[in-house]
């Protein structure tokens, strides 16, 4: 029995996977809304499909993924984007806006109290109040706000995109759309003739042109509104139009678009709540999209079935479920929840990998793009090492770091997320992809390899100092899996500080600037050249190297996240201040972690234990932790 | 006694010392840009021999911390020191000595740029052609000479030499300038429009931190003909006034401008159109790029180039890059840089990655051959 465990926990862990994944079944009389969801739009820059849009709307609108209406009821992102866009009067009365700031409700004269959700309806007496409070707040600089301000602007940029939302694919108020569009149509050929009548100065029928220009004045009206392009041209151009906008130009044209008929077919039945021709018409939608845009539909279908999987929570609860194999490994068992915990993070890693794979395909782009992306590969450079490790030592204590960095820099993504598309278009300058695929990667794979130092020196101090179990082997073996890991990381944070450096020769001329992103990584590359030094002079030992190693951890947070809360620098794209209390707490978590490995070796329970039992003196512990000569010189 | 001292300067302390103060200095000198904006950080921590305080650079003060160029140079000689003294031939210790030749190539090179390296910028409207760029933070006194017709006479005096001496005598001047007074930045303000009380006010500003701020240096000078000695009056001269002054002496026309201080080219370049893309349906911006063509006559060069992200201009030792850009994309900012010692970094990082390569490569087969053997 024992030996098949390890096998029987990856089954069950595929087999928890493997249920996700599986394709919902479409219940027979209901809007398949979920197909809706897989429509390609461009908003932000970039080709998504509705679903997506969905996500990130409500994420920066709502705070979550999903939204729970009054009486219980779960609404998905998509469902809510649908009500939104096709059916806005229902869609106004969704407790969807987040007022708690008790400055703001006093604005509108309300009190605070337990409910936390508003709707749009409720809000609607007040948009011209907010909308001149969040212009005010908008005029001054992030840091500057007061809790008022943040607040009043938040729900200020709420507002604004969901009735951009409203507005997107249909009037808000639209009731027959498809009727209204059929009418326009027919008087198209007249109207069109009437514009080149006027511009050749015949006669015109004034009274013809007056009707639909009125309508297309309304269009124009629409299409400023919209938060997304929905129709693309035909042929090979990647430009994309608005509702509005199209049909604002079918006057030229003298036709409708598809697109645009098909939308407004769905949205009436939508409204009518006949569920046949909702699916009828978004399968005909779909087949437009399959033939005209093949390219655009295989990657938003494939960006639905990311969103449905959520690769990275899934690795996220692997990666736990494999620490606490691994730190049971220690206790008892060692040999079969060792192997158990490393099956399990191998497939949490290969989940993990392939998440990080879709996001390349998606983006077109080498895995690191922005700060949450650094997330998602500094954690899964680290874990490739760790397992690599696991591998040679088998002691399950490169299972334990993989395990925790692997969780710790996936939670770390989930709240870099909030601010809407991860997948965001980049700036300007970042637009290379060989220095994305060659600094930023070297840069990053730095910042892995010093966290995984860091985190096997804090399981040596808890171990040794909290427990019995840093046998001297164990000790001695953890200090080399430091050391070479240390070595790693001054290698790769050197490459990549200096490829940095020929990036910016070869966009700015100059190799260094005295950057605060600069400044950050020269000082990782510091600090390590400082340990090897330290080590090689003989100036620090074991715990030496534990206590400085625990210190990298400081140094790599301050270098990934503390220089973009200083605000200033070329580096702005990834600007960030409300995090600053969390950096705070683990670099005082990780000063902690160094005093107490500070302590007289005598307290450390797994030293005194051992000298106590074997009756060794305390010249014979600091001997122990030395740096051993066979292992590495 | 010199035993001593080298044993001190060859010793491996001295290189964790020297590295534990250059985070240190790193640490601060990243912290200070916050206040100081980063130019004037890196000149107080970084392109300097001591951190000064208090950092006021017009009154005495004590070095409360070796600055950057102290900090480089002992590692420097340290690493030199060391290598000279403990040189010896093995191949197992080529990695180690592949990684120091490589940085102290890096560590030579960056104060041969600092020393050497000189950035400017030159703005062009479109169809604009200069054959000068500018320093953002420089000033000079143009006094120019525009009595002929066919060429101008330009005496510069840099805002240094303003900010330091009272009176300043040039051999090409047939009168004197006296400084009045002087301000680093200033804002100018018109309070009244009519009347005696009619003039500029010249207000004392803080120097400027922001990286799109600038100071405007504005001065008061008089002009005193060496002969007569009589002045002719006093000038308010300030990089916020747009047009340049003119008064006559000895029967020449001058004219005065302070003005930012301009290194000029041999050559011209001539905006011919500037275009900033951005993402369909955002406002992010996806490239700015311009087009431009550069004239040398000396050289006989005259060809459209376009610059834009991350593809600079380099010529004649020089490096265009697509820097800004001025409000309605009408005009372009584009930085230039002369850099001699460019070449260094590149050097170094290859020379350096492969000898940490070698060196730690050379310990894995060491570790896992002895685990090997172990295991066995």
């Amino acid at each position: 029995m024992k030996r098949y465990f390890p096998w029987l926990v990856l089954i069950l862990a595929v087999a928890w996977i493997a249920a996700d994944w599986r394709a919902p079944q479409v219940q027979q009389d209901s809007f398949d809304i979920a197909k809706f969801g897989k429509t390609p739009v461009l908003v932000g820059g970039r080709v998504k499909p509705l679903d997506t849009v969905a996500r990130n709307a409500l994420l920066i609108i709502h705070s979550k993924q999903q939204l729970r209406l009054e009486d219980g009821v779960q609404l998905t992102a998509m469902e809510w984007l649908t009500d939104t866009m096709l059916n806005a009067s229902v869609a106004d009365e969704y407790p969807l806006f987040a007022v708690q700031n008790g400055d703001v409700l006093g604005l509108f004269g309300w009190e605070q109290s337990d409910r936390k959700y508003f709707s749009f309806s409720e809000l609607s007496p007040f948009l011209q109040k907010i909308e001149e409070q969040g212009e005010e707040s908008e005029k001054l600089e992030p840091a500057q706000r007061s809790a008022y301000q943040n607040a009043i602007l938040n729900l200020r940029n709420g507002l604004v995109l969901y009735v951009r939302l409203k507005n997107s694919v249909q009037p808000e108020d639209a009731r027959n759309f498809a009727s209204e569009l059929q009418a326009l149509e027919n008087s198209l050929p007249v109207a069109g003739k009437a514009t080149r009548q006027r511009q050749t100065e015949e006669n015109f029928d004034k009274a013809k042109l007056g009707d639909v220009a009125g309508k297309i004045q309304h269009y124009e009206k629409l299409s400023a509104m919209a938060y997304i392009l929905a129709v693309p041209l035909g042929g090979p151009a990647e430009e994309w139009h608005s509702i509005g906008d199209s049909l604002s130009r079918s006057i030229e044209s003298e036709e409708i678009h598809p697109v645009v008929k098909d939308y407004a077919l769905i949205g009436d039945a939508y409204r009518a709540r006949n569920w046949s021709a909702f699916n009828q018409h978004t399968n005909e939608l779909e087949t437009w999209f399959a033939k005209e845009k093949p390219a655009a539909t295989k990657r938003s279908s494939f960006e639905f079935l990311f969103n449905r999987f959520q690769p990275f929570s899934q690795s996220m609860a692997l990666y736990v479920l494999g620490f606490l194999l691994a730190c049971g490994s220690w206790l008892g068992w060692s040999r079969i929840l060792n192997r158990s915990a490393f099956y399990v993070l191998v497939l949490a890693f290969a989940v993990h990998t392939f998440g990080l794979v879709s996001r390349m395909y998606l983006q077109e782009r080498p895995p690191v793009t922005n700060l949450y992306s650094s997330a998602i590969f500094i954690g899964w450079g680290a874990v490739i090492v760790s397992l690599i490790l696991e591998r040679i030592y088998r002691d399950g204590i490169g299972a334990a770091c993989a395990g925790a960095i692997g969780f710790v820099t996936l939670i770390i993504a989930h709240h870099l997320a909030g601010s809407g598309d991860t997948l965001e278009m980049l700036q300007a300058v970042l637009d290379t992809n060989i220095w994305l695929a060659t600094h930023v990667v070297a840069i990053t794979i730095g910042y892995s390899a010093m966290f995984l130092a860091g985190m096997l020196a804090i399981i040596y101090i808890v171990r040794g100092v909290f427990t019995r179990s840093l046998t001297r082997s164990v000790a001695d073996s953890m200090a080399r899996m430091t050391y070479g890991v240390i070595c790693f990381a001054t290698l790769f944070s050197f490459v990549g500080t200096v490829l940095g450096g020929i990036w910016a020769d070869q966009s700015w001329g100059r190799f260094w600037g005295w950057d605060p992103k600069e400044n950050g990584a020269v000082l990782i590359v510091l600090w390590c050249a400082i340990i090897l030094h330290a080590r090689w002079g003989g100036f620090i030992r074991q715990r030496g190297l534990m206590i400085m190693a625990i210190f990298g951890n400081v140094v790599t947070s301050f270098s990934w996240f503390g220089v973009n809360m200083l605000g200033v620098g070329l580096h702005s794209y990834g600007f960030m201040q409300k995090e600053f209390p969390w950096l705070v707490g683990f670099i005082i978590s990780q000063l902690a972690l160094m005093a107490a490995a500070s302590m007289p070796l005598g307290r450390w329970r797994s030293f005194h234990d051992a000298a106590v039992s074997s009756g060794a003196k305390r010249s014979q512990i600091a001997a122990w932790l030395s740096p051993s000569q066979t292992a590495v010189q | 006694m010199w035993h001593r001292f080298v044993d001190l300067l060859t010793s491996l302390k001295l290189t964790i010392i020297c590295l534990a103060a250059a985070m240190v200095l790193i640490f601060a000198g990243t912290l200070a840009q916050v206040h100081l904006g980063s130019h004037e950080a890196q000149q107080r921590y970084f392109q300097s021999f001591f951190v000064w305080w208090p950092p006021d650079s017009r009154r005495l003060g004590i070095p409360v911390f070796p600055g950057g160029h102290l900090i480089g140079a002992v590692l420097l000689v340290n690493l030199v020191a060391a290598h000279a003294r403990r040189f010896r031939w093995a191949w197992r210790k080529l990695g180690i000595h592949l990684t120091h030749a490589g940085l102290i190539i890096i560590l030579a090179g960056g104060l041969f740029t600092d020393l050497f390296a000189i950035e400017s910028h030159m703005q062009l409207g479109v169809g604009d052609t200069k054959n000068y760029s500018e320093d953002a933070r420089r000033m000079e006194l143009a006094v120019i000479d525009t009595t002929d017709n066919s060429s101008d006479q330009v005496t510069a005096i840099p805002d240094n030499i303003l900010r330091q001496s009272r009176a300043i005598d040039h051999w090409s001047l047939p009168f004197r300038i006296v400084v009045r007074s002087f301000y680093q930045n200033s804002r100018l303000r018109i309070l009244s429009e009519t009347g005696k009380g009619a003039q500029i006010v010249v207000q004392s500003a803080p120097r400027a931190t922001g990286i799109d701020e600038h100071d405007v240096t504005s001065a008061a000078i008089e002009i005193i003909p060496k002969h007569s000695g009589t002045s002719l009056g006093t000038w308010l001269v300030s990089d916020g006034l747009d047009a340049p002054q003119t008064f006559s002496c000895d029967g020449h026309n001058w004219m005065i401008a302070l003005r930012p201080m301009r290194y000029y080219k041999p050559y011209s370049v001539t905006l011919q159109k500037f275009t900033h893309e951005r993402y369909a349906g955002t406002e992010i911006p996806k490239n700015f790029s311009s087009r431009v063509t550069l004239t040398d006559p000396e050289r006989i060069v005259n060809r459209d180039v376009l610059i834009y992200m991350n593809h600079p201009l380099r010529y004649r030792g020089e490096t265009f890059y697509q820097a800004g850009f001025q409000k309605d994309d009408q005009a372009t900012i584009l930085q230039v840089v002369h850099n001699p010692s460019f070449i260094a970094p590149y050097a170094a990082c290859v020379i350096v990655a492969v000898g940490l390569l070698v060196q730690f490569g050379y310990h894995l087969v060491g570790f896992s051959r002895k685990r090997r053997t172990a295991l066995a």
